[in-house]
C-alpha cells in the first residue's frame, strides 16, 4: 500500500508537467483539433519570431534569472559563513523566517511602493533633504533592466536558501570543520567558505536550480516589477495565451517550449559555471590565504544583508497596510491625512468570498499532498525518486501549464475548483515533502522498534507512534503546503480559466491599476491567511502536548 | 399509438419556439415571470472599486424588485467576455451560454453584432426606454460610427475631459497644440496608457482628430484610406512628445486607474479620463486633493457611449433583460450620476421624467471637479472600430518594444 501511495505521488508530479509540456509540443507546430487545426506546420514559430519585442525578452528572462539567483545565492551563504553558531544567527534566521510564507505577490507590491520615486523611501527623505517637492522623474519600478524584479526576486529567494542550508548543515558537519578552519588561523567567513561551503553546496543544489528555473519564468513578480516595453518571455507568454483571439494560444505555446529551452539552456550554463568555480576553488582553497582581515567588511556586509532584506519585506508590507486604511495620502507626506474603513468595508463581501475559495482550494490540496507525502515516505522514497519530487519545481510553470490548460478546456473540466485544486496540488507536494523529509528521516527509529517489539504491526508504528511524535513537523509541512497553494497565480489563472478567483489572482490583477489601497487590502489578505496557518501549525502541538513533558521543545 | 406520438412530438416541436418567445421583450409580464429565481453573469470591467460597488447596489435592487440575483464577473478587458462567447460558439453551444450581459462598446460591439452573437433587438423595446432622450443625444444610438440598431441598451454617456490639480497648474493647456507646447515645457510630467489599452487608444485617436487635416476619413474603416500616408501627422506627433514623456516614454502607465494613481502621486501633472465626474467622485473618496479640476480641448474632445448587450446564447436573457431596463431606471441613473457614486452621465432625458425623478436629479450637486453640460464642448464622434485596433497594432511596433 505503502509503495502504491510512491508511485500515486511519482505519477501525480511527473504526470501532469509531462502531459502538460505534450499540451503545448502540439500547438507549437500548428496541431490542435479543438481548434480546429490538424496540420502540423512552423506557423507558430514564424509568428514569435517574428515579434519585434522577442531578443529584449528573452535577453531580460536570462539576465534577471541568472542576475537574482547568482545574488540571492552569494548573499544567503555570506549571512550563513558571517554569522552561524552566533546569537545574531539565531535572531536573522527567525526574522527572516515569516517571509517563508509570504507570496511573492504581496513581496512585491510592498517592495514597489517602498522603492517607487513616490514611495515611502523617497518621502522619508523629502523634501528635506532632497528637495523634492514633487517625486522625480526616474525609473525605477518597471525598469528596462529588470533591476526592480531582480531585488524583488532577492528578497523572497534569499530566506527559502536560508532555509535550505539550515536543513544541510547538520550533515555538512559544520560547525567542526569551520572549527578546524578557525584553529587553524583562518577567518570567520573564510574559513566557512573553503571548509564548509563545498558541502552545503552539494546538498542545495536542486533548490538552487528551482530559484533559478522560477526567477527566470516567473509571472506575477514580472507583472509587479518588471519591464513593459517588451515585458519578460514568460509574462508576454500569458499575454499571448489570455489573447481574445484563441489562434495566439498556438505562439503562445510555441514561445513557451522556446521558454523550456531557455531554462535549461541556462541551467546547463549554471552547471558548467559550477564546475569551473569547483575547479577555481580547489586552487583558491589550496592558497590559503587566511582572509582574517576580511571579516572586518564581510561580516557587517552579511548582517546588513539581512537587515535589508528583513526591512525591505517588513517596511513594503507596513506600507501596504498603511495603504489600505490611508484616505489622502500626496507626496512628500509620510504619514495619510487621513484614515478611512471605506476600502476595506467595499470589499468586504468580495474578500469573504475570495477567502473563503483560496481556503478551500488550498485545505484540499494540502490535505491531499500530506497523505501522499507520507506514503512515500513510509516507502522510503529516496535518489532518483526523490529528485523527480523537483519536476515541477524545475520545469517553468509557463511552460507547460498553458498544455495543461488545453487539456483541461478539451476535458471540459477548466474552470472548476477541483481542476484548480488538482493544478495546485502538483506545486504544493514537492514543498510539503521537501518540509516532511528531513523530520521524518531524523525519527528516533528505537521508538518503532519497542512498539513493534511490543507487537505492534507497521501500520500501527506509524499511526500510534510515528505521526503523533511527529506531529510538530506534521503541521509545519501542513502550513508550508497551504502558504504555496494560497501563493500559486498562474495554475489558478490558467486551469481556473478565470472563473475560480482566490485572493492571490485578485491581489494580482490589481497589480496593473496601481490603486494601493485596494492592493494593499488584498496584499494584506494574501499575507495573513498563509501567516494565520503558520500560527496555527506552531499553536497546535503546544496545545496537544500540553501534559507531554517528552513532546515539549528544548 | 404511434400517431399519438408523432402528433405529440409535432406539437412539442412547434412549441419550443413559442417557448422561447417568452422571450419576447414586448411581454413584460411574462419576461419577469420567467426571469424569477435567475442569476445573471454580468461580465464587466471590474478595475474600479467605485464602479464594482455600483454594480453591486444595482444587484441589490435586481434582488429585491425581481427576485433575481446579479453576479458581477470582473474582467480586465471586455474582449475577454467575447472570446468566451465565440469559444462556446465554435464548440456548439447555442443555449445555456456563460456570459448573460455585457458592458460594451467600440470594437467588440462591432465585431459581435457582425457576428451575430447577440441577442435582440431588444432596447427599444424595453418599458424604460422611453425615457431615454434619443432627440437630444442621437450619439446613444450609433455606437464607433455603427449604428446600434437595439441590439445594446446605452446606459452612460462619457467625454474624455483632462485632470489636472490647479494647485500646481493654474492654467492648463487647452488644446491639442497647447498641450504640445506645454509637454515640450515641463518634460517628465504627462503620459497615457500603453495601448492596446482602451484608454491610451482613445487618446492616440484624439490626438488623431488634432492633427489630421480631414477628419472625416475617421468616419469611415481604415482599409478604404492610404493608412501610412493619413496617418503619418500621428506618429510625428508622438515621435517629438514621447522624449518628454514621464519616464521618457521608458514606461507606460497600464490602464485607468494607474494613470489616475500617478496624478494622484503627483508623478504627472496631467491626467484624462473618459468619465467626466471621476475627479469628482475621486476627490469624494480622498483618492485626490481638492485642488482638482477638469478641462476639455478647445476643439471637443472623443464622446461615446455604454451599453448592455445580451449575447444569443445567454442561459438568462429574461434576467439581463430585466438588469437592462431597470439600470434605466431613473433611481439607478440618478445613483450612477451622483458624483460621490460614480458621477457617470445620465441618457435619460429630464423633460421625460415625472416631477419625483427629475428632483432625484435636481438634487444631485455637479461635484467640484466635474465640467457643467455647457463647459464640455463639442463631444467629438469615436472613430470606426477598425481604427483603434490598427493604431493599437502600430503603438506597439513603434514604442511598445523598443526597450
Amino acid at each position: 500500500m505503502a509503495r502504491a501511495g510512491l508511485w500515486a505521488a511519482l505519477t501525480l508530479l511527473a504526470l501532469p508537467v509531462l502531459a502538460g509540456l505534450a499540451g503545448v509540443l502540439g500547438p507549437a507546430f500548428g496541431y490542435l483539433p479543438a481548434l480546429g487545426r490538424s496540420t502540423v506546420s512552423l506557423d507558430p514559430w514564424q509568428a514569435v519570431l517574428a515579434w519585434p519585442g522577442l531578443g529584449a525578452a528573452m535577453r531580460l528572462s536570462v539576465v534577471t534569472g541568472i542576475l537574482s539567483t547568482a545574488i540571492s545565492m552569494a548573499l544567503t551563504l555570506l549571512i550563513v559563513a558571517a554569522w552561524q553558531g552566533t546569537r545574531s544567527f539565531q535572531w536573522i534566521t527567525r526574522a527572516l523566517a515569516p517571509s517563508l510564507s509570504l507570496p511573492h505577490a504581496a513581496a512585491a507590491f510592498g517592495l514597489a511602493f517602498l522603492i517607487a520615486p513616490s514611495g515611502w523611501i523617497a518621502r522619508a527623505f523629502s523634501p528635506w533633504a532632497t528637495g523634492w517637492e514633487l517625486p522625480p522623474d526616474l525609473l525605477i519600478v518597471n525598469d528596462p533592466w529588470g533591476l526592480a524584479l531582480v531585488a524583488g526576486l532577492v528578497v523572497k529567494e534569499v530566506p527559502f536558501l536560508l532555509l535550505m542550508v539550515l536543513a544541510a548543515l547538520p550533515q555538512s558537519d559544520s560547525l567542526r570543520g569551520q572549527m578546524v578552519a578557525r584553529s587553524l588561523g583562518y577567518g570567520r567567513v573564510m574559513g566557512w567558505m573553503k571548509a564548509v561551503a563545498p558541502r552545503v553546496y552539494a546538498q542545495i543544489r536542486l533548490p538552487v536550480y528551482a530559484v533559478l528555473a522560477y526567477s527566470m519564468s516567473v509571472v506575477d513578480v514580472a507583472l509587479i516589477l518588471g519591464p513593459t516595453r517588451p515585458p519578460t518571455l514568460a509574462v508576454q507568454i500569458l499575454e499571448w495565451m489570455n489573447h481574445p483571439d484563441l489562434g495566439m494560444r498556438f505562439q503562445a505555446a510555441a514561445a513557451a517550449l522556446l521558454q523550456l529551452g531557455l531554462v535549461l539552456g541556462v541551467l546547463a550554463l549554471w552547471i558548467a559555471g559550477e564546475r569551473l568555480v569547483a575547479r577555481w576553488g580547489v586552487g583558491w582553497a589550496a592558497g590559503g590565504a587566511r582572509g582574517i582581515a576580511a571579516d572586518t567588511v564581510l561580516r557587517p556586509l552579511g548582517a546588513g544583508a539581512a537587515l535589508g532584506i528583513g526591512l525591505a519585506v517588513g517596511l513594503g508590507l507596513a506600507g501596504l497596510l498603511v495603504w489600505s486604511f490611508a484616505g489622502l495620502w500626496q507626496f512628500p507626506a509620510l504619514w495619510p491625512d487621513s484614515f478611512s474603513l471605506r476600502v476595506w468595508s467595499g470589499q468586504s463581501a468580495a474578500l469573504q468570498r475570495r477567502l473563503w475559495e483560496t481556503a478551500l482550494i488550498a485545505l484540499g490540496a494540502t490535505g491531499i499532498a500530506l497523505a501522499l507525502s507520507i506514503a512515500a515516505l513510509q516507502a522510503g522514497a529516496r535518489g532518483a525518486s526523490a529528485a523527480l519530487i523537483y519536476l515541477p519545481l524545475i520545469v517553468p510553470q509557463i511552460a507547460f501549464l498553458p498544455g495543461l490548460a488545453t487539456f483541461a478546456l478539451i476535458l471540459g473540466v477548466d474552470g472548476t475548483r477541483w481542476a484548480v485544486m488538482a493544478a495546485h496540488l502538483v506545486f504544493v507536494l514537492p514543498y510539503v515533502y521537501l518540509a516532511l523529509a528531513d523530520p521524518w528521516h531524523a525519527w528516533d527509529r528505537r521508538a518503532g522498534l519497542v512498539a513493534a517489539g511490543l507487537g505492534a504491526g507497521p501500520a500501527r508504528v506509524l499511526w500510534a507512534v510515528r505521526l503523533p511524535m511527529l506531529t510538530r513537523a506534521l503541521c509545519v509541512a501542513f502550513a508550508v503546503g497551504f502558504a504555496t497553494s494560497v501563493a500559486q497565480y498562474l495554475p489558478t489563472l490558467l486551469i481556473g480559466a478565470g472563473r475560480v478567483s482566490t485572493v492571490t489572482t485578485e491581489a494580482v490583477a490589481l497589480a496593473a491599476s496601481s490603486n494601493r489601497r485596494l492592493i494593499g487590502v488584498w496584499a494584506v489578505m494574501q499575507m495573513a491567511l498563509p501567516m494565520a496557518v503558520f500560527a496555527m501549525a506552531l499553536m497546535l502541538p503546544a496545545l496537544l502536548f500540553r501534559r507531554r513533558q517528552g513532546m515539549q521543545i528544548g | 399509438m404511434q400517431k399519438i406520438l408523432q402528433t405529440t412530438a409535432l406539437v412539442a416541436l412547434t412549441l419550443a419556439p413559442a417557448m422561447a418567445m417568452a422571450q419576447d421583450v414586448r411581454d413584460w409580464p411574462a419576461i419577469k415571470d420567467a426571469a424569477q429565481g435567475q442569476t445573471v453573469f454580468w461580465h464587466a470591467w471590474g478595475g474600479d472599486p467605485r464602479i464594482n460597488a455600483f454594480i453591486a447596489s444595482v444587484g441589490s435592487d435586481l434582488q429585491a424588485r425581481y427576485g433575481v440575483t446579479l453576479e458581477h464577473v470582473r474582467l480586465a478587458d471586455t474582449a475577454d467576455a467575447v472570446t468566451r462567447v465565440i469559444a462556446e460558439r465554435q464548440a456548439g453551444r447555442d443555449t445555456g451560454g456563460a456570459v448573460d450581459a455585457i458592458w460594451i462598446n467600440g470594437a467588440n460591439f462591432a465585431s459581435m453584432k457582425e457576428q451575430d452573437l447577440l441577442f435582440g433587438p431588444f432596447a427599444e423595446d424595453l418599458p424604460n426606454w422611453p425615457l431615454v432622450d434619443t432627440e437630444a443625444n442621437p450619439a446613444v444610438l450609433v455606437d464607433f460610427t455603427l449604428p446600434v440598431e437595439g441590439f445594446g441598451s446605452p446606459w452612460a454617456m462619457f467625454q474624455m475631459v483632462f485632470e489636472y490639480d490647479s494647485a500646481r497648474l493654474p492654467e492648463p493647456p487647452r488644446s491639442l497644440d497647447a498641450l504640445r507646447a506645454w509637454i515640450a515645457d515641463n518634460p517628465g510630467r504627462f503620459t497615457y496608457p500603453q495601448p492596446p489599452d482602451f484608454l491610451g487608444t482613445s487618446f492616440l485617436k484624439q490626438v488623431l482628430y488634432g492633427v489630421l487635416d480631414d477628419t472625416s476619413v475617421l468616419m469611415g474603416p481604415i482599409e478604404d484610406i492610404d493608412y501610412d500616408a493619413v496617418t503619418a501627422p500621428l506618429w510625428t506627433f508622438l515621435d517629438e512628445i514621447t522624449p518628454n514623456l514621464w519616464r521618457q516614454g521608458r514606461a507606460f502607465p497600464a490602464n485607468e486607474p494607474a494613470l489616475a494613481q500617478l496624478l494622484a502621486d503627483g508623478e504627472i501633472d496631467i491626467g484624462f479620463a473618459f468619465n467626466p465626474g471621476r475627479a469628482s467622485a475621486a476627490i469624494a473618496d480622498g483618492e485626490l486633493p481638492a485642488t482638482v479640476r477638469t478641462f476639455v480641448f478647445e476643439e471637443g474632445t472623443l464622446a461615446n457611449s455604454s451599453y448592455l448587450s445580451i449575447p444569443s446564447n445567454a442561459a438568462n436573457i429574461e434576467g439581463a433583460l430585466l438588469l437592462a431596463n431597470l439600470i434605466l431606471d431613473p433611481e439607478i441613473q440618478a445613483r450612477a450620476q451622483d458624483p460621490s457614486v460614480l458621477g457617470f452621465q445620465t441618457v435619460l432625458g429630464m423633460d421625460r421624467l415625472d416631477a419625483e425623478d427629475r428632483a432625484r436629479f435636481d438634487a444631485l450637486e455637479l461635484g467640484i471637479a466635474t465640467l457643467a453640460p455647457d463647459e464640455m464642448g463639442t463631444g467629438l464622434l469615436e472613430p470606426h472600430p477598425s481604427w483603434m485596433t490598427r493604431i493599437a497594432e502600430d503603438w506597439t511596433a513603434r514604442f511598445g518594444t523598443g526597450q
